[in-house]
């Protein structure tokens, strides 16, 4: 039985590197990516510790972070899409008025 | 070493790996795959963990909806125009130091942690693994969890409208036709 502390592990490293990713990507969809690896990071502390719970609420939390993240995706992408069409770019540090 | 420990670190490290791929990598085509590596490699771990429901469900919202969506994203954001779609990178001394310093924080308080020491955890390691958790998820989630399930739902179709308004309507300001924003 592999020990909970390797899927914790797990879990910092790809945190650690979701968050390397939002700070130095220049696209916002790098950017999203970067947020569902921090979900996933978070999931997999959730799931390791339900193996360890006969209820396993762990589990149904993290069914509904996906649930969540899904909701999250579809909105930041259109919200994306938006940002485009108007400044024609994707790059975040190129977009710098809330209004035209 | 036997062989489904052995699977796990091959698992564990495909994670990690293409995780840390999509950090250094410029081209955003290159970065999604990646991301489909994380994913699947992730849903492997869920199993390790005995959670198939979950690995199930990570494949299917995962893989099978955000990462296509995430794709159509890069095709609909990027001048077609033959060459590779590439993302710069910016602040990267201080975006790794920061992920540096998170990493080794979230290590020091894991190796703190006297997981044996824990009551629950510790009577757990009595406990027979369930050969399925689909069942429990299902009872629980028309039982216990029946609240959280309906908000949830509700969640989802506001969200659905709103992704089709956000992208969908396109709204004929004066300004948009009169000075071209670039």
């Amino acid at each position: 039985m592999i020990p909970i502390e390797h899927f914790l592990y797990i879990g910092a490293a790809l945190f650690a590197l979701g968050i390397v990713i939002i700070i130095t990507k220049k696209n916002a969809i790098m950017v999203l990516m970067g947020i569902e690896l921090l979900l996933n990071a978070a999931n997999i502390n959730l799931v390791a510790f339900s193996r360890h719970d006969p209820s396993i609420q762990g589990q149904f939390f993290a069914l509904f972070v996906i649930v969540v993240a899904a909701a999250e995706a579809s909105v930041a992408l259109a919200i994306v899409l938006r940002v485009y069409d108007h400044f024609r770019t994707a790059e975040l540090n190129k977009i710098k008025d809330l209004q035209e | 070493m036997d062989i489904n420990s052995l699977l796990f670190y091959v698992f564990a490290s495909i994670a990690v790996l293409s995780a840390g791929f999509i950090a250094v990598t410029k081209k955003i085509i290159y970065a999604a795959f990646a991301l489909m590596a994380t994913f699947l490699s992730i849903a492997a771990i869920y199993i390790f963990a005995s959670a198939d429901f979950i690995a199930i469900t990570q494949i299917m919202v995962y893989v099978g909806g955000i990462l296509i969506l995430i794709v159509f994203g890069v095709m609909l954001t990027s001048r077609l125009s033959g060459k590779a779609v590439l993302s710069g990178n910016s602040n990267g001394f201080w975006g790794w130091l920061c992920g540096t310093g998170i990493f080794i924080l979230l290590l020091f308080v894991i190796e703190s942690i006297d997981f044996l020491g824990i009551s629950w955890m510790k009577d757990s390691t009595s406990h027979q693994v369930q050969d399925t958790t689909t069942q429990t998820l299902g009872y629980g989630l028309m039982s216990n969890y029946l609240l959280v399930f309906e908000i949830v739902a509700i969640l989802l179709l506001v969200a659905l409208i709103g992704a089709v308004v956000l992208a969908g309507i396109k709204i004929n300001s004066p300004k948009q036709h009169t000075n071209d924003p670039h």
